[in-house]
């Protein structure tokens, strides 16, 4: 029921074995009699350095959030280290409005393993983990069914297709934390510790799971990896806009008529998006704002949508493209809500760490309840962006910039909106004093 | 303490997944796998767990409070949880969890009288395309409506 | 050392070796950046986001504890960007933070006041009601509030990476974070105490002090712990002539800032409503309380009829008492009574080992040679237990400089969780399995050997002739007991040897010996419990007992003289590696008498000329006349340690090592003394403790 009627425009490369309505994930015999894991047998011909070549060629960007270039990442690992090399694939599926891995864990598990053993090809590693949430259950066990098919038949084992090189996968289960999915925070998570990050540098690169060189990538950047050994990374490349290459899977949720996940090319203009491949704003409303790239994504308001939706040039819009989750709000979202709501989420997901995050998301949370309820004042408001500026760039991981963005944004593209419920709440609130330190 | 063969199997297997020496990898899967069976985190499960990976108690202690389908209490036969995050609230989760609570009789992370069901307001399930989403156990529910979600109700009622 | 880089820090050029980072450089020309997470010598956390500062070419502020100075850098630590960062965090902390600092115990010493006093952030706009949690208590010693708490993650460290013990963790997250126990809600650890010194704020409070007194009501005297004899350095807060409080903070002394349980709590035996305060004297088989002159008079004329009658004396002296005294001590035994009969509870063979090291010079290891050396070896003793800051020492070493540590013991320790290797032999075979290890040892750059009294007479010269035959440099340590178990011997409370372990006019009888012989006139016992497992044989012997408490021994005394414990006293010290330290008196307890004062009129009253018994005197005696004490004062006088120099003349040992051994003290005990600490005890009994007896 997760697959949606394909749309017309949508480009088919990650999807292009999924038969709408199908239900059943493609195991692997239909995977094999379909060109499946002849891309591992392809990169097995193919020296480390050409299989790093091609996907930097791809101009594969990670589809986990930061947008990070996929080949560069790989080629920072050293690959004579004396140390095991490991691979670490990002199955948080954390960010709210993001609901894309789900998919391809749970129609195409082979296509991810066949994605880890070609980057574990490119970096020497022999193992690797496919970290996913704990509320997925249902895609573990469907990873678990399919990582034991591969041992079965030779894709995955001590002897790789014969080749003589071992490499080994499993799954590892989170059990609820948004922060489990920021990379370091994800490999204490799978050396059994909480999910609190990790001092950087170093970088996973150079010391990641178990103090060894580890890549991690999001579980759509592994995916991607089988059809640029295929096809080439050229080919890719050239689906989407220059340094955004090939297609994405776009979650489209919110106020739409056709909300689902699509396949659409790097760089197609967001209101084609919204209007045609999500079928438009729901109810015959209009469109108020998008959130283009994730809870974490600065908004956009309407008239700053008309954009192609790549990493770059909703980077010049100010926004990001994130993990590919757009979420459209219709003219009678009520763009306080929504931030109050996300603030909640924040000061929830806050490990703790870090002063800044820690106090910040809670203090935004409480004042954003406030405000909500139509008992602020206009400080309020100004408060609000005074203390995400206090948080921005000043904490220990991104975390504290995800919650700090979207509350800049918000405050300051809908400011007309945060005061008008200060001005319609009945409830009448004195202006607060400022407090005295030593109270008592 | 031991568990079921299935399990134990699996634990057996899980272990193998980490480098020597570095079996506390397997503490966040084996507790919540432990949990689905015994109910809670039990002071006899945190020893057992803590025996086996060689993990000392604090921890255990540390992971148990940070990840929070981990839990102490033990829950309803059947936990459910509704999600209230941006899409879902856009499409109704919160009157959805406003329900839940009313037809349930009972608050976010409590449990009714009878044991047989619990309800947490939860984070983003990774669901938003088909908001408004929930979970009961393991099992997904979308474009969850209240008539579905008294219909779902009655229906794990009536299978007790 | 790496290549030294400069850069600029606030406008001054500063030179420091390639990798230091930011926060150290910039101390080294005195600015401060602030921090609470940042602690030296432990891992970084960058979590409390104070040191923020700015660096040119860098888009984001950057943390400076862990911002390695690279050559060329521009640092700002006080530049407009750097204060408003550092005043949002500080508003930041003090918006859930409970501002109870009129009721708070760290108040007046509280690093988030001393912050918001300097930089801002007085006022808040935190109108909101704040995170709320009650306060736990772990342990009798330990309380934690987690609502003061900031989460510097100090305490975590200092337990976990410090003393290997790691019985504190951080639960929950965001907000509700805070630092868990081992046991969630009580806590198994060695209960030093050091969690509580190192919380900037009042998160961490200490059951003996909690609630007592405000820092600035309190007047503070560095001395040296009493218990066992590594010798740390403890500040005591007294106020109104009590101690309330023991730790060191200034991290001055051999011990930086670490003390056990024993040095942070372990002083209440100072107050215990046992302590004799008044002079007793058997009158018709019943200790009576007298008056000091009486009771000195009582002894004086006994002493005096014995030594005119050429009488047998037999006398114990102290592992607790100063040098001062104890070299006062065998003076007025040797010279003044004219007996040789004088000795104490040994632990360890220190006359072997100088005897074996004769015609070497450097070849006694100092507390920080433990701390430097590449590698160490730890004979038959349970260091962590027995020696806590030597096995502190040690753990530093593997920490900083992975030092290589090698155990023999006859059961497990605590060093085995480190240890390069670890040997368990039966007892007595500690010296034959250490020698298996010679092929490990050698490759080592050098090697400190400590050695309990498993390792003793004889075998103290085999074990030197098998570190010399190493081949590398080798260092050795002769664990001993007690807080001057070292000094005891040093200053020639021994019956063959003389100050300086010099050959004593005549060889007396041994401790031993004078408890099983039927004929001592009299038996003079200083600061020591023999009674206690050794019923003397002597039945008309006249006893005379200086003491804290009526002991065993105290109880079958004729004259008690209560006397003033190592807190309420001024002298020297030395420990377990000959360290000498200067004791400061702190507390006063009113109707005892230190030893020393006790000798001198005891000796007045004899008529006996033993020259002016005060300490700086006799100390001054001591550095000229005991060779190895010429120490140089200003290091004493400051409350600095000075290594001793001790010398064997080349005379043979002939005190009897079977009549060596150790009181077996743990983390928790500390003979006499522990007994009487109620903190002491009422750890160990707190449930689930780490250590048995
Ligand atoms: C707070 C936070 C949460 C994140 N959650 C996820 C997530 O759920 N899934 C994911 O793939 N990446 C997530 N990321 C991004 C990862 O840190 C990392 O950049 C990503 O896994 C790299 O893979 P990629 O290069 O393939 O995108 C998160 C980052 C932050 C700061
Ligand atoms: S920003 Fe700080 S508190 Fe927040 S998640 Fe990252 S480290 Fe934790
Ligand atoms: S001292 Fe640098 S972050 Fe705390």
């Amino acid at each position: 029921m997760l697959l949606n009627e394909p749309h017309p425009l949508e480009v088919k490369v990650l999807t292009r074995r999924y038969k709408y309505p199908q239900q059943d994930p493609i195991w692997l015999e239909q995977y094999v009699a379909d060109e499946g894991y002849d891309a591992i047998r392809k990169a097995l011909t193919m020296q480390p350095e050409e299989i790093i070549e091609e996907v930097k060629k791809s101009s594969l960007r990670g589809r986990g959030g930061a947008g990070f270039p996929t080949g560069l990442k790989w080629s920072f690992v050293d690959r004579k280290s004396p140390k095991p090399k490991y691979i670490v694939v990002n199955g948080d599926e954390g960010e709210p409005g993001t609901c894309k891995d789900r998919i391809i864990m749970g129609h195409e598990p082979h296509r991810l393993i066949e994605g880890c053993l070609i980057a574990g090809r490119a970096i020497g590693s022999n193992r690797g983990w496919v970290y996913i949430r704990g509320e997925y259950r249902e895609y573990i066990d469907i990873m678990d069914r399919a990582i034991q098919e591969a041992y079965d038949k030779g894709y995955l084992g001590d002897n790789v297709l014969g080749s003589g090189w071992a490499f080994h996968l499993s799954t590892h289960t989170g059990a609820g934390s948004y922060e489990c999915g920021e990379e370091s925070a994800l490999l204490e998570s799978l050396e059994g510790k909480r999910g609190n990050p990790r001092l950087k540098p170093p970088f996973p690169a150079t010391s990641g799971a178990f103090q060894a060189p580890t890549i991690v990538n999001n579980v759509e950047t592994y995916s991607a990896v089988p059809e640029i050994i295929l096809k080439g990374g050229e080919w890719f490349a050239g689906l989407g806009t220059p340094r955004n290459g090939g297609t994405r899977l776009v979650c489209l949720s919110g106020h739409l008529n056709k909300p689902g996940v699509y396949e659409v090319p790097l760089g197609m203009n967001m209101m084609t998006l919204i209007n045609e491949v999500g079928g438009g704003v729901w109810k015959g409303r209009k469109l108020k704002a998008v959130i283009p790239g994730g809870s974490s994504s600065p908004i956009l308001r309407a008239e700053e949508c008309d954009i192609p939706a790549d990493y770059d040039s909703l980077a010049k819009a100010g926004s990001m493209l994130g993990s590919g989750a757009t979420v459209v709000l219709d003219e009678t979202a009520d763009i306080v809500k929504v931030l109050a709501r996300l603030m909640a989420f924040y000061a929830h997901e806050s490990c703790g760490w870090c002063i800044p995050c820690r106090e910040g998301t809670t203090w935004l949370k409480k004042i954003m309840a406030r405000l909500d309820e139509g008992v602020g004042t206009k400080r309020d408001i100004d408060m609000v962006d005074q203390l995400a500026q206090g948080m921005m760039g000043r904490t220990f991981c991104a975390l504290g910039d995800a919650a700090a963005m979207p509350a800049m944004s918000y405050v300051r593209k809908f400011r007309e909106e945060f005061e008008a419920k200060i001005q319609s709440a009945q409830v009448f609130m004195p202006a607060p004093q400022t407090q005295p330190l030593v109270v008592l | 303490m031991t568990f079921s063969p299935e399990l134990e199997a699996k634990f057996a297997k899980m272990i193998q997944n980490y480098p020597p020496g570095r079996q506390k990898g397997a503490l966040i899967p084996m507790l919540l796998f432990a949990q689905d069976e015994v109910g809670s985190m039990t002071p006899e499960l945190i020893d057992e767990v803590s025996k086996r990976l060689k993990v000392n108690r604090v921890e255990i202690e540390e992971v148990i409070g940070y990840y929070t389908m981990l839990t102490r209490e033990p829950r309803g036969k059947h936990h459910v949880q509704i999600c209230t995050n941006v899409s879902c609230m856009l499409t109704g989760g919160e009157e959805l969890y406003q329900h839940a609570c009313k037809k349930l009789g009972i608050g976010n992370k409590q449990k009714t009288a009878d044991g047989q069901f619990s309800l947490e307001e939860v984070e983003c399930l990774g669901a938003c395309s088909w908001a408004p989403a929930m979970m009961v156990d393991y099992d997904f529910h979308f474009n969850v409506t209240p008539e579905k979600l008294d219909g779902l109700i009655e229906s794990l009622k009536k299978t007790q | 050392m790496a290549d030294p880089i400069t850069l600029t820090i606030d406008g001054r050029q500063v030179k420091v070796p390639a990798g230091t980072l930011v926060i150290e450089a910039a101390k080294t020309v005195g600015i401060e950046v602030p921090s609470f997470c940042y602690y030296e010598g432990f891992s970084l956390q960058a979590a409390c986001r104070m040191c923020l500062v700015e660096v040119e070419k860098m888009p984001k502020l950057q943390p400076g504890c862990t911002l390695p100075a690279a050559e060329g850098m521009v640092v700002y630590t006080e530049s407009p960007k750097v204060v408003e960062a550092r005043k949002g965090m500080l508003e930041f902390l003090l918006s859930n933070h409970p501002l109870d600092c009129p009721v708070c115990d760290k108040g007046g010493e509280c690093e988030l006041q001393d912050m918001t006093f300097r930089y801002g952030a007085g006022e808040s706009r935190f109108v909101e009601i704040k995170h709320h949690v009650d306060e736990k208590q772990w342990s009798p010693a330990v309380y934690y509030d987690a609502a003061r708490c900031i989460l510097c993650y100090r305490c975590i460290r200092v337990c976990d990476e410090g003393l290997g013990v790691g019985a504190l963790g951080l639960t929950y997250r965001g907000v509700a974070a805070e630092i868990t126990p081992s046991h969630g809600d009580h806590l198994e650890c060695d209960e030093c105490g050091w969690c509580i010194d190192v919380c900037p704020v009042g998160a961490l409070t200490s059951g003996t002090y909690r609630y007592k007194s405000r820092p600035w009501e309190m007047s503070y005297a560095g001395t040296i712990c009493t218990h066992c004899s590594d010798g740390c350095k403890t500040t005591l807060s007294v106020r109104n002539g009590e101690v309330i409080r023991a730790n060191n903070r200034d991290r001055s002394g051999v011990n930086g800032e670490f003390l056990c349980v024993k040095g942070r709590f372990g002083f209440d035996f100072v107050h215990s409503e046992e302590r004799l305060q008044s002079p007793l004297l058997r009158k018709d088989g019943k200790l009576e309380p007298v008056s000091w002159s009486e009771a000195l008079a009582a002894v004086a004329a006994r002493f005096g009829e014995v030594k005119a009658r050429n009488g047998k004396f037999g006398i114990l002296g102290s592992t607790h008492t100063t040098n001062e005294e104890n070299y006062f001590l065998q003076k007025f035994a040797r010279q003044g009574l004219g007996t040789a009969n004088i000795d104490h509870h040994r632990s360890g063979d220190v006359p072997a080992l100088l005897d074996a090291l004769s015609g070497k010079t450097g070849k006694l290891a100092s507390s920080a040679d433990l701390y430097n050396a590449k590698a160490a070896l730890v004979i038959g003793s349970d260091l962590a237990q027995q020696h806590p800051f030597l096995a502190f020492q040690l753990r530093a070493n593997f920490r900083h400089h992975q030092a290589a540590v090698y155990t023999v013991t006859s059961g497990t320790v605590r060093e085995e969780q480190y240890a390069a290797k670890s040997l368990h032999c039966e007892a007595g075979q500690e010296l034959a399995s250490a020698q298996s290890l010679a092929e490990d040892l050698k490759k080592h750059g050098d090697l400190v050997i400590l050695f309990g009294d498993a390792v003793r007479g004889q075998a103290v010269s085999q074990l030197v002739a098998f570190g010399e035959s190493l081949g590398i440099p080798v260092k050795y340590v002769c664990l001993v007991d007690y807080a001057n178990s070292r000094g005891a011997m040093d200053m020639g409370l021994l019956p063959d040897l003389g100050p300086g372990y010099h050959a004593a006019p005549a060889v007396g009888l041994s401790r031993d010996e004078m408890l099983a012989a039927a004929d001592l006139d009299v038996l003079w016992v200083v600061g020591s419990n023999p009674f206690k497992t050794t019923a003397p044989a002597g039945t008309k012997t006249f006893t005379v007992v200086q003491d804290l408490f009526l002991t065993e021994t105290a109880q079958r005394a004729d004259v008690v003289l209560p006397a003033a414990s190592a807190y309420e006293k001024n002298g020297t010290v030395t420990n377990v590696c000959g360290e000498v330290q200067r004791l400061k008196q702190g507390p006063k307890v009113m109707g005892t008498k230190s030893d020393l004062e006790i000798f001198g009129l005891l000796a007045k009253e004899l008529g006996l000329n033993l020259g002016i018994w005060t300490a700086d005197k006799v100390f001054e005696e001591i550095r000229r006349t005991v060779p190895g004490y010429n120490v140089p004062l200003p290091v004493i006088a400051t409350g600095g340690a000075a290594q001793t120099a001790a010398v064997n003349g080349g005379v043979p040992s002939k005190g009897k090592p079977e009549y060596i051994r150790s009181a077996g003290d743990t983390l928790f005990t500390s003979g006499t003394l522990g007994r009487y600490s109620k903190m002491l005890n009422r750890v160990m009994e707190a449930p689930g403790q780490l250590y048995k007896p």
